[in-house]
């Protein structure tokens, strides 16, 4: 084998990587089919709810899957995303030029000092710290009841462009939440295949053989840990539009924890693992609870399950059962 | 103000000790077993109700108390022989969801059997009086909790610090592998150590009763305060932990009492400064 060959193996992307990019965009096109063929208003919100989370769990799993940090408090960004558009709408002005971005930037600024600060710590202590600052935050949100409303929630103006009402119909939310989502799954995947995500990976695996190699460990996880909260905003921001009222639930530890569940029950070594846990736990939660109250009950059940017979997720669970279907047919 | 000040340190205090009680088992599982347990406030709940119950059959608070932490503490026992010690090696993520979906579901069981509402647990009338301490009346109940906590400090304190099964408790919070390898039953001494944390979790839930009420909540309410004390107080000491709940349990007294809105700000706050200080300058790999 000569050198140029070996230097082109190297630099080929891993094969799991054009896999989740074309699943990703199978998954994208069926979204987008999805109101052309007749589906019910109630499903089509389901479906974008699914979208919204699918971001956010996306955005975790860029930490949490490949810088291998685990974060407890991955909700604050989202809810200071939807508090500070809501906010912005309300009382600068709802033109979406002005919310959207307001939101993404409130989110990403708050978690440069948050992240700053957590990256000095690593595995349980980091979870402690994200966590108290998520719960911090949750604090401001619950009791500063002159701007974000307090503990009765946020009523907010719907988006404005050009004092043009836009993204009014459930189709065209529909369709402005679909765009964000391929944006933002195109832009996570892109993120983590360069030469960034290839060093988070090599952080998570190794952190003293980065450091030893020269590699500025904390400015990394920081600008993973920016990033990714940039993308929980984006999905906060929409959640707004959607729902047009924000709950300072959105902010809660519990709500934290859904999230981790969701990239986990989809596997952290794919983004589309990712939107696929959403969509799982979303789907069940609704599914579940209008049958009974106890529908938590079926969601522990679940984690207990998912984390002793499943680690891996449903991406992991998939990748097995390709493994044994090609041996079967060798 | 020293009205004030008197009534609020008490009640401070009679917090602290029941954080105390309930934070032993939380930090010795957390410490010798590095296992993050956030089922801990299912057997708080469970033994409050369970209590509760049995209160309500008998009349009898002596066996509301043995019953509660009875029961927190076999059910302590099952989880730990059935999914806990399973996870002692593994990364914190799968401890938290595990035990994050075991209180799902303790939370849910609660909650068919005893319903949603607030209930209240009475206090034993032997102990319904109140004494006069610096001109105001403080109800007795809560003087005896603030001297069980205390007693119980010194119980658990001189059974890790002086007795052979402490030793073999601090050795194993050194080096697990070594004390299960020079001959010791490891597992058989986590099992216990376990038990008698979610005992003591459960007896917390029946001493707490009469003060916060017993409802579906209470729980999570309670565990993540104490995650806070654990946090502070360090790895697995007991006298760390007790130092750590007397200070949130004071703070949280003061800053609710002083600053309604930002009681919990102060707390959460308190921890993030605690855990940056004590890990300034290290990198973060080598953080025990």
């Amino acid at each position: 084998m000569t050198l140029s060959a070996t230097t082109n193996e190297r630099h080929r992307e891993p094969v799991e990587n054009r896999i989740d990019l074309i699943l990703g965009l199978v998954i994208a096109a069926g979204l987008g089919l999805a109101p052309l063929v007749g589906v019910s208003d109630f499903q089509l919100s389901l479906l974008l709810e699914v979208m919204i989370f699918a971001i956010l769990a996306m955005s975790l799993n860029l930490i949490l899957g490949y810088a291998g940090l685990v974060s407890f408090g991955h909700a604050a960004f989202f809810a200071l995303g939807s508090y500070a558009a809501g906010v912005a709408a309300n009382k600068l002005s709802p033109e979406i030029w002005v919310s959207l971005p307001i939101g993404v930037a409130i989110a990403t600024l708050i978690a440069i000092p948050v992240g700053w600060l957590s990256i000095r710590l690593s595995g349980f202590y980091f979870l402690m710290i994200t966590f108290a600052f998520a719960q911090m935050i949750y604090a401001v949100v619950y009791r500063w009841n002159s701007v974000t409303g307090g503990s009765d929630g946020l009523l907010i103006h719907g988006p404005t462009l050009l004092h043009e009402s836009v993204l009014q119909s459930r189709q065209a939310l529909y369709f402005f939440t679909l765009a964000c989502f391929c944006l933002s799954f195109l832009a996570i995947q892109r993120i983590i295949t360069s030469p960034f995500g290839r060093v988070l990976v090599g952080i998570r695996e190794n952190t003293r053989r980065m450091r030893a190699l020269g590699f500025n460990v904390r400015n990394y996880k920081l600008l993973a840990f920016t990033l990714a909260a940039a993308f929980a905003g984006l999905a906060g921001f929409i959640n707004a539009q959607f729902t047009l009222f924000i709950a300072p639930e959105s902010a809660h530890w519990t709500q934290s924890g859904t999230v981790l569940v969701m990239v986990l029950i989809g596997g952290t070594r794919s983004m589309v693992g990712s939107i696929i846990g959403a969509a799982i736990v979303l789907l069940l939660q609704h599914w579940l609870s209008s049958y009974t109250e106890y529908w938590s009950l079926a969601l522990g059940v679940l984690f207990i399950g998912l984390i002793m017979w499943a680690r891996e997720g449903i991406y992991g669970l998939a990748a097995r059962a390709v493994v044994l279907l090609r041996k079967r047919a060798l | 103000v020293a009205e004030f000040i008197t009534v609020q340190t008490l009640n401070g205090l009679v917090y602290s000790m029941l954080l105390f009680v309930f934070a032993l088992g939380l930090s010795t599982t957390f410490g010798l077993l590095r296992f993050v347990n956030l089922a801990h406030g299912s057997f708080l709940l469970l033994g409050a109700y369970v209590g509760m119950s049995t209160l309500r059959a008998t009349n009898s608070y002596a066996l509301a108390a043995l019953a509660g932490a009875g029961i927190a503490g076999g059910i302590g026992l099952v989880l730990e022989r059935l999914f806990f010690r399973k996870f002692y090696r593994r990364i914190d993520l799968d401890q938290v969801i595990l035990s994050y979906g075991l209180a799902l579901v303790f939370l849910d069981i609660a909650k068919m059997i005893w319903g949603k509402d607030i209930q209240s647990l009475p206090t034993p009338h032997w102990l319904s009086g109140g004494v006069e301490i610096a001109s105001v009346t403080f109800p007795i109940y809560r003087l005896v909790l603030i001297g069980l906590g205390c007693a119980l400090f010194a119980a658990t304190w001189l059974t890790v610090e002086r007795t052979r099964i402490g030793a073999l408790i601090r050795a194993s919070v050194d080096d697990r592998d070594m004390v299960g390898g020079i001959g010791f039953d490891v597992r058989g001494l986590f099992a216990l150590v376990f038990a008698a944390g979610a005992m003591l979790a459960g007896l917390g839930g029946v001493l707490a009763g009469p003060i916060t009420s017993v409802y579906p909540g209470l729980d999570f309410e309670i565990l993540i305060t104490t995650l806070i004390v654990v946090v502070i107080g360090g790895l697995g000491s007991i006298s760390g932990v007790f130092w750590a709940s007397l200070l949130i349990g004071i703070t949280d007294t003061f800053g609710r009492a002083l600053f309604p809105d930002s009681a919990s700000f102060l707390i959460f706050g308190l921890m993030a400064l605690v855990l940056l200080v004590r890990s300034w300058g290290v990198p973060e790999e080598e953080i025990e």
